[in-house]
């Protein structure tokens, strides 16, 4: 049959990818006088080696599997949205914003945690829309919309962290003022990781799944994606489903934020979006906008991210490399594609 | 040249859209490839031009055995093709247009493509502004353009798949004058086209296609029941019209004036009865597709009113439109009536009433099912709209529209539909009329205008006629009118 056979060469040519995308960095290693092997041997050490690294691992996964959950929806609907590390960092914004003027109120923790995530999701939504708007009713594409809306995010925060939020004293880089462990997400023995967030990550994923699968909603947003004309002519009111898709993946983006304010860092920090907006575009693009790879994808660049750690301790080589990696990965990936396709054309 | 084409095969999936074909066209010729929708005749001409590759078969060129991967080695080879769909470039000039796809330099040489275009264009009449863009310019000058542009990239058979389909009736005769002239210069000219009376004026030779094989030939004199019977097995007549009832207006245009950049139509006064058909008549770019528009909301009105149903609906969006029971059918079907990409069942769920919040697959599968029974669509539910053959899409697109609605809007209904298909969908539109819908339609037509309208509106050179009755009218009137000739002024 046609079909399985092309299906098998699809996979034959991502596992090329991989080989590829492998080749190319071992040759930037060896450019810079280092051993491949021994490098990647400790990256696999640095991310699975124990419970600890393990843990750490998943505390990557989740903002990164919500951000590529997010962007999903906007990909779909043929919508590039840079802007999401702002609408990462404008929902910590807003968790630390609500989680600021409740903490001291006699209002239990768990419902200060819970409206800091319903204001992170706020916070994300809004910022997306923002870029939504300056899209569908400005002509503002999303890119150089989001693109600015990101530099703007990124004033706002140390404008927060130096000024009126400062620490007592003077403003540091290291942010506000820790929240009392109280307003901590309870945290699995003595790792950094809350099944409370785990759990969201994978409640997150499987809603878009099931939103593009199986609903009407999906569907139509694809629609809009792929032929907006054509969408408007049947009735779909194109419109409305940008703005939709740029705020649903705004809450994906509030919802990470808030992740990593209840979670990981318990306050704000400069650089609170830690780049998983960007990583989570790579996954978005790697698993070619279909849900169901996305996890995996997430978990991959997740270890790559805290296998790398290691390499500055045991090889005195930089950890940019897992992101060397991640791009060549996705480059290689969409190179191969190109190549398949080109493939069974002249078939 | 001579083409030579031997035992092409191709198959899609399970399709065999091309099975074992053979043909030779001497240097010289129109061949004329006569086939019902779905068999096997845009594959064929898009093998021969590299557009997609076949499974097996040799194709030769003046003897000599060819490999054409891309279209841009068949150009190479001197084989252009005009396709069914218009692929052009159109936010960009004409002369870009025509620099943009040649070889040559880095930096392309305008002056002398300008020159080139102005020496072509007088050779055959046609007037085309270098320097105007080509989305302004109508479907019959983009094809004077894709045609004179493949002439100047070198092109010694010219390959047009359907051609006639979205032209006026005298840049029909333009067209057919010109690819006499180049047949008379030795160019190849292979003619794809569902319309009989075309295909006998102009062909030296015709080729009759069914279901992915030649299945026979002829030469002048035609017989045009015979070349019916090649194609579809069995005679086709065409069906009686039925007089209409009393009127009871559905739609009614006032005073409605529109305009755009190039035209300004003032006063236009209609009312449309129920159960009524409408045709628009004039060459493209008249000012009909304008009026169509408006009156389903897609264009704003100057002046005047829009009324369907007694509600004033001027101004208004095109959802209100749709919410009072007017739909529209565009005629660029993979630009603005499908969605490439998504199946044909997604299609209809797109298209019918949203039940809950979840999709019930199943039900969107059966329910496609039964249109593409009923609407004798070559293609499974599964199938990708892209993958449909040209006169499959436009079924679909027809399947597509909901039962509900009264007033519908078409551009070219039957555009690219054989005979029998177009006779078909043309029952399935009365019938809707008889339960009550309306129909305002635009064809560059005249026999299906003539024949399937109630009252047809003739636009010419910013004027509108008065409603002429079809029923009393002939082909020659009509098609002076359309022509300018005794239009009131
Ligand atoms: N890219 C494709 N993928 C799958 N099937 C295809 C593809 N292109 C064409 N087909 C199928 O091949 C068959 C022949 O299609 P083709 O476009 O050659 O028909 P045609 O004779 O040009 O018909 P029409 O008059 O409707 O344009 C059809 O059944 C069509 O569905
Ligand atoms: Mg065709």
């Amino acid at each position: 049959m046609p079909k399985t056979s092309s299906r098998w060469l699809g996979l034959l040519f991502q596992v090329g990818a991989v080989l590829l995308a492998l080749l190319f960095t071992s040759i930037i290693l060896l450019l810079v006088g280092a051993k491949p092997f021994q490098a990647y041997e400790r990256i696999i050490y640095g991310a699975f080696s124990d419970m600890g690294h393990i843990s750490d691992v998943l505390v990557v996964w989740v903002p990164l599997v919500l951000v590529s959950a997010g962007l999903l929806i906007t990909y779909s609907t043929g919508l590039w949205n840079i802007g999401i590390e702002g609408q990462i960092a404008l929902g910590a914004i807003f968790t630390v914003w609500a989680m600021r003027l409740l903490q001291d109120s006699s209002i239990p923790p768990v419902l200060i945690i819970l409206v800091g995530f319903l204001a992170g999701m706020l916070g994300g939504a809004l910022w997306a829309a923002l870029a939504g708007a300056l899209r569908v009713f400005g002509g503002v594409n999303e890119i150089f919309g989001g693109l600015g809306l990101n530099f703007v995010s990124t004033a706002l925060t140390i404008w927060l962290i130096f000024g009126p939020w400062k620490r007592p004293g003077v403003g540091s880089m290291s942010g506000t003022v820790p929240f009392d462990t109280s307003l901590w997400l309870p945290m699995v023995g003595g790792s950094r990781l809350s099944l409370w967030s785990l759990g969201l990550g994978i409640l997150g994923i499987v809603v878009v799944y099931f939103i593009l699968q199986g609903t009407y909603f999906g569907l139509r947003l694809k629609a809009v994606g792929k032929n907006p004309r054509a969408a408007f002519l049947m009735g779909i009111p194109t419109s409305s489903y940008m703005m939709l898709a740029f705020i649903l993946c705004g809450v994906f983006a509030g919802l990470a934020g808030a992740v990593q304010v209840t979670g990981v860092y318990h306050r704000l920090i400069p650089s609170i979006s830690s780049g998983y907006g960007f990583l989570g575009m790579l996954v978005a693009m790697l698993v070619n906008y279909q849900a169901i790879g996305a996890p995996f994808v997430a978990f991959l660049f997740a270890a790559l991210n805290i296998g790398s750690i290691q390499l500055p301790i045991d090889l005195k080589l930089d950890s940019t490399l897992s992101g060397v990696l991640q791009g060549a990965l996705v480059l290689f990936v969409l190179l191969m594609d190109g190549v398949r396709r080109r493939v069974l054309h002249k078939k | 040249m001579k083409v030579e084409l031997q035992q092409i095969d191709k198959h899609f999936g399970s399709v065999h859209a091309n099975d074992h074909i053979t043909m030779t066209i001497p240097a010289g010729t129109i061949q004329g490839i006569l086939g019902e929708n779905g068999a096997g005749k845009s594959t064929l001409m898009k093998i021969l031009s590299g557009f997609i590759q076949a499974d097996s078969g040799v194709i030769k060129l003046d003897g000599k055995k060819v490999v054409i991967h891309t279209p841009d080695q068949a150009i190479h080879h001197g084989i252009g093709m005009l396709h069914q769909d218009p692929l052009d470039f159109p936010p960009m000039r004409v002369v870009d247009n025509l620099v943009v796809g040649s070889p040559g330099g880095l930096v392309p040489n305008k002056k002398e493509a300008i020159a080139a275009l102005k020496k072509l264009q007088e050779r055959f009449g046609f007037q085309i502004d270098p320097d105007a863009y080509v989305e302004t310019l109508t479907v019959g000058e983009r094809q004077q353009l894709e045609i004179l542009r493949l002439l100047w990239l070198g092109a010694r058979v010219l390959i047009l798949d359907e051609p006639t389909t979205g032209i006026s009736a005298s840049q029909r005769l333009k067209l057919f004058d010109t690819l006499r002239k180049l047949a008379a210069d030795g160019m190849t000219v292979i003619f794809v086209s569902h319309k009989l009376e075309e295909v006998e004026v102009l062909c030296h030779r015709i080729a009759v296609f069914q279901r992915g094989r030649m299945v026979g030939e002829a030469k002048p004199p035609y017989v045009t029941t015979k070349l019916v019977e090649m194609m579809f097995g069995k005679a086709i007549t065409l069906d009686e019209r039925a007089p209409c009832a009393t009127c009871d207006p559905v739609l009614k245009v006032e005073h409605l004036e529109v305009e755009d950049t190039r035209l300004h139509i003032c006063d236009i006064n209609l009312e449309v009865c129920r159960g009524e058909v409408i045709g628009l008549a004039g060459m493209e770019g008249s000012g009909q597709r304008m009026f169509l528009r408006t009156l389903a909301g897609l264009t704003r009105p100057v002046g005047g009113k829009v009324i369907v149903h007694d509600k004033t609906l001027t101004g208004k969006t095109y959802a209100s439109f749709r919410k009072a029971g007017v739909t529209y059918v565009p005629a660029s079907r993979l630009e603005e009536g499908l969605i490439s990409g998504l199946s044909l069942t997604e299609h209809f769920i797109l298209a019918r009433e949203q039940k809950g919040f979840i999709i019930n697959r199943d039900a969107a599968v059966k329910e496609t099912e039964e249109n593409i029974d009923q609407f004798f669509i070559r293609g499974k539910p599964e199938t990708h709209v892209e993958a449909l053959s040209g006169g499959n899409q436009q079924r679909a697109l027809l399947a597509l529209q909901r039962q509900d609605v009264d007033v519908l809007l078409i551009e070219h209904p039957t555009r690219g539909l054989d005979i029998e298909s177009s006779i078909w969908i043309w029952s399935k539109l009365k019938a809707r009329c008889q339960l009550g819908a309306t129909i305002v339609f635009i064809s560059s037509d005249l026999e299906e205008l003539l024949h399937y309208s109630d009252r047809i509106l003739v636009f010419f050179g910013g004027k509108v006629s008065e409603p002429l009755d079809a029923g009393t009218t002939t082909v020659d009137q009509l098609g002076q009118l359309i022509g300018g000739l005794g239009m009131k002024s």
